[in-house]
């Protein structure tokens, strides 16, 4: 016997939550405890009195059980308002990652003009390393950094993906 | 401003929210509340031996009487205990209020004597918990755990209090209520209702599949039910879980459906136009496989729980709502539009058929006791004095929702979800700390029986008259016949062995003990056993390789039950193997 897989979608879910300890513990714990996918995960406090906050998470799974890792999120006591950025229309998704690159001579300058093409800006230099600092969606961001592991890649760090939908409404 | 302790602050809470008895056990992490306690006369305390015997009890206390059951265990070893408990009463939706003692809160996370991260195991096992920090916030807190544990889905909510936070004092002059924030679901849309109405008005095979959800919306529920029933003609069974909120003695009852369900219900559920699900959850014990589960109809599904939508099985009219108010709702539509009830002679009378199987049958004997048979006599000898049964988990849990019958809800308690052996004995505890006059037997199995054997000592304590009635096959039975049907009778450490002597075991702790094993004398024993007015423990010592049919196997359909012995293989194939 072998263990079957399924076909998965991605989706981008965005959480409005009570900003209180144990918040995103619940959450996080309740996709591992029900074998849910987390491929990014991103919260900050979103409201003027810090009592609400904003998680962002990415997630992979096939169509039914998005729609049960959807019900099980709303029924967390602290969790207010679930949405399906995916599911609900036009959105942008937006991440942010620094990439450290190590070079001199030929491959500075090529790693320079890959930066300039690609929009990411120089936050720090010394003689042989540059940061760029890149925003994106995810797929030019993963781009960018294949391109620079070609032209000495040292680390990446990257804030997973923040969404909202299009519009005047809110998500 | 006055000010009191968290402690006391505690107190008067519970008071408030009308708590009357807690289920708890001492210890350094909690000896401040213990001392309020003491100071007090509302609430009566119910000293167990075990803390996984405070949240039985608590819970057999909650179910049978509709409201939450408070539990009070200290830190660490106490909260760990008790976290059986506590996943027990999430899986079966049981409002309880589970208070542990922590250590003091400049000590968190640096391994202090006795502590643990209760609010981290628990996390995933209960509704919502707390860690309190600050004796102001705990009445809020209270206050909102209550409404947590009893609103929408019921189900555990635990509250961690640090020593010093018991200690400590806080103004009382703040009346902060409980943050509102929460939205259950209540009444239906209409618009489903009316469609659901005119769904089951032209159904040729209607079904009512009921469950534990009908229970926990109280009483009420359990009238809708009976009337819709009444009204539609439909045939009603039931999970494990909602038994008794339609009587057994209706007529439209089929029996309990899943694994170790009726030929009639399971056939029903298969073959029907409508499905009417209510208040159940199509747990894989009632679906058996998922491919094959009720494969032309059209199923409704009312639910409080939106996450219990579309979970295994897709339904075609999905309605997120408090059951009794639904069915109360689509009552109203029914009779608002005047429908009539539908003989339905043509569904019936395939039924009648299926019923005429009489799955239930089993091979009599006049040597020994068949657990069947006991089962039957202790129904008969029972049925007018409106028993509450309690059971433990294994075959004569099983034998128990087949053989016994209830008219009534909160009668009967038994872990399903989780399948907790152990469950009974302090569930029966609870249930006679909040019905003293009732009857209150625990069915049990004699390996199940020795998991909270300590808990003889907390009926005895409070002179609760409990019966501990034990289908002593020698076996964990279940597991024995799990390896007889897939593993080749390979019977791995399924034994009973070095049993004690129960009776002996009762007389040390005060009880009564009854032992019988004659079928002729089987009667008078019980009679003997209903008569004491103490707790009894009865060894009922039963032919000990009996098997509980009908069964389900895992991963078949309902089409392929297993009626009796001669249609059981020995092997299972791996994928049927790897289901539980
Ligand atoms: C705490 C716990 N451990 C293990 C099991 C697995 N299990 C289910 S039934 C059973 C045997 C129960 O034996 P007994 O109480 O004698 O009941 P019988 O089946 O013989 O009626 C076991 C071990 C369980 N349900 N709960
Ligand atoms: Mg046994």
């Amino acid at each position: 016997m072998h263990i079957k897989q399924e076909l998965t979608e991605r989706h981008v879910l965005t959480l409005t939550v009570d900003n209180e300890a144990g918040t995103l513990a619940r959450i996080a714990g309740m996709f591992t405890s029900r074998g849910y996918n987390i491929d990014s995960l991103t919260v900050a406090d979103i409201s003027e009195d810090h009592t609400t906050s904003r998680i962002t998470i990415v997630t992979k799974g096939p169509p039914p059980v998005i729609d049960q890792i959807i019900a099980q999120c709303e029924r967390l006591i602290p969790v207010h308002k679930v949405t399906d950025l995916t599911e609900a229309g036009p959105h942008v998704e937006r991440e942010l990652a620094l990439v450290k690159v190590h070079g001199t001579g030929d491959q500075r300058v090529e790693a320079m003009r890959l930066a300039d093409i690609y929009r990411a800006r120089v936050i720090d230099a010394t003689v042989n390393s540059f940061i760029f600092e890149i925003t994106g969606g995810p797929e030019k961001i993963d781009t960018f950094v294949s391109l620079m592991r070609e032209v000495g890649l040292v680390e990446v760090g990257r804030t997973g993906i923040v969404g909202l939908m299009r519009g005047a409404d809110a998500s | 401003m006055p000010e009191k302790s968290g402690a006391e602050i505690l107190i008067d809470i519970l008071v408030e929210q009308g708590v009357d008895t807690v289920f708890g056990y001492p210890g350094g992490a909690v000896l401040p509340i213990y001392d309020a306690l003491f100071q007090q006369k509302k609430i009566k305390h119910v000293l167990v031996r075990h803390e996984a015997g405070a949240a039985h009890s608590a819970e057999g206390y909650a179910r049978a009487t509709g409201k939450p059951g408070v539990v009070l265990v200290t830190s660490g070893p106490g909260a760990t205990n008790a976290v059986t408990g506590i996943a027990d009463a999430f899986m079966d939706s049981i409002p309880l209020i589970v208070l542990t003692g922590q250590v003091a809160t400049n000590l968190i996370g640096s391994d202090a004597f006795q502590e643990a991260d209760t609010v981290g195991i628990t996390r995933h096992c209960s509704k919502h918990n707390y860690l309190v920090k600050d004796p102001a916030e705990l009445a809020t807190v209270v206050r909102e755990a209550f409404a947590i544990a009893t609103k929408g889905r019921p189900g555990p909510v635990v509250i961690d209090i640090p020593k010093n936070v018991q200690v400590a004092t806080a103004s009382t002059d703040v009346k902060r209520p409980a943050r509102s924030r929460f939205t259950y679901a209540g009444e239906a849309d209409y618009a489903e209702i009316n469609r659901a109405v005119e769904l089951i008005a032209n159904a040729k095979a209607p079904i009512l599949y009921t469950g534990g959800g009908i229970i926990n919306s109280g009483p009420a529920a359990s009238e809708a039910l009976r009337e819709l029933a009444e009204l539609t003609g439909a045939p009603v069974t039931s999970t494990l879980m909602g038994l008794g909120a339609y009587p057994a003695s209706g007529e439209a009852w089929l029996g309990m459906l899943g694994m170790h369900g009726t030929y009639e219900a399971n056939m029903a559920m298969n073959q029907c136009d409508v499905m009417v699900c209510l208040g159940a959850r199509f747990d894989d014990r009632v679906t058996g496989r998922l491919d094959a589960f009720s494969p032309n109809s059209v199923k409704i599904h009312v639910d409080i729980d939106r996450s219990s939508m579309n979970k295994t099985v897709r339904v075609d009219l999905p309605i997120v709502a408090d059951v009794g108010t639904a069915m109360r709702q689509m009552i109203d539509v029914w009779k608002g539009r005047k429908y009539k009830k539908q003989p339905l002679t043509e569904w019936w009378s395939r039924i009648t058929g299926w019923r005429a199987v009489d799955c239930l049958s089993y091979p009599d004997s006049t040597q020994e006791i068949m657990p069947q048979y006991a089962i039957e006599r202790l129904f008969e000898a029972t049925k007018d004095k409106a028993p509450i049964i309690t059971t433990e988990v294994g075959q004569h849990q099983m034998w128990a929702a087949q053989h016994f019958h209830f008219d009534a809800p909160n009668k009967w308690l038994t872990s399903g979800g989780l399948g907790t052996m152990g469950y009974g004995l302090p569930a029966a505890i609870g249930a006679q700390m909040g019905h003293p006059d009732a009857l209150v037997i625990d069915i049990a199995g004699e390996a199940s029986i020795q998991m909270n054997i300590q808990e003889m000592a907390t009926a005895s304590q409070y002179r609760l008259p409990v019966k501990v009635f034990i289908l002593n096959n020698e076996w964990m039975g279940m597991v024995r016949q799990w390896q007889e049907l897939t593993y080749e009778s390979r019977y791995s450490e399924s034994y009973s062995d070095s049993l004690p002597d129960f009776v002996a075991l009762a007389e040390a702790y005060g009880w009564k003990g009854i032992r019988c094993d004659d079928p002729a004398k089987l009667d008078d024993a019980i009679a003997e056993m209903l008569a004491h007015d103490g707790p009894v423990m009865f060894d009922c010592r039963v032919h000990k390789t009996s098997n509980c049919f009908p069964m389900i196997p895992s991963g078949a359909a309902h089409t392929d039950m297993i009626l009796n012995a001669d249609q059981v293989s020995g092997t299972m194939d791996d994928e049927a193997k790897a289901l539980v």
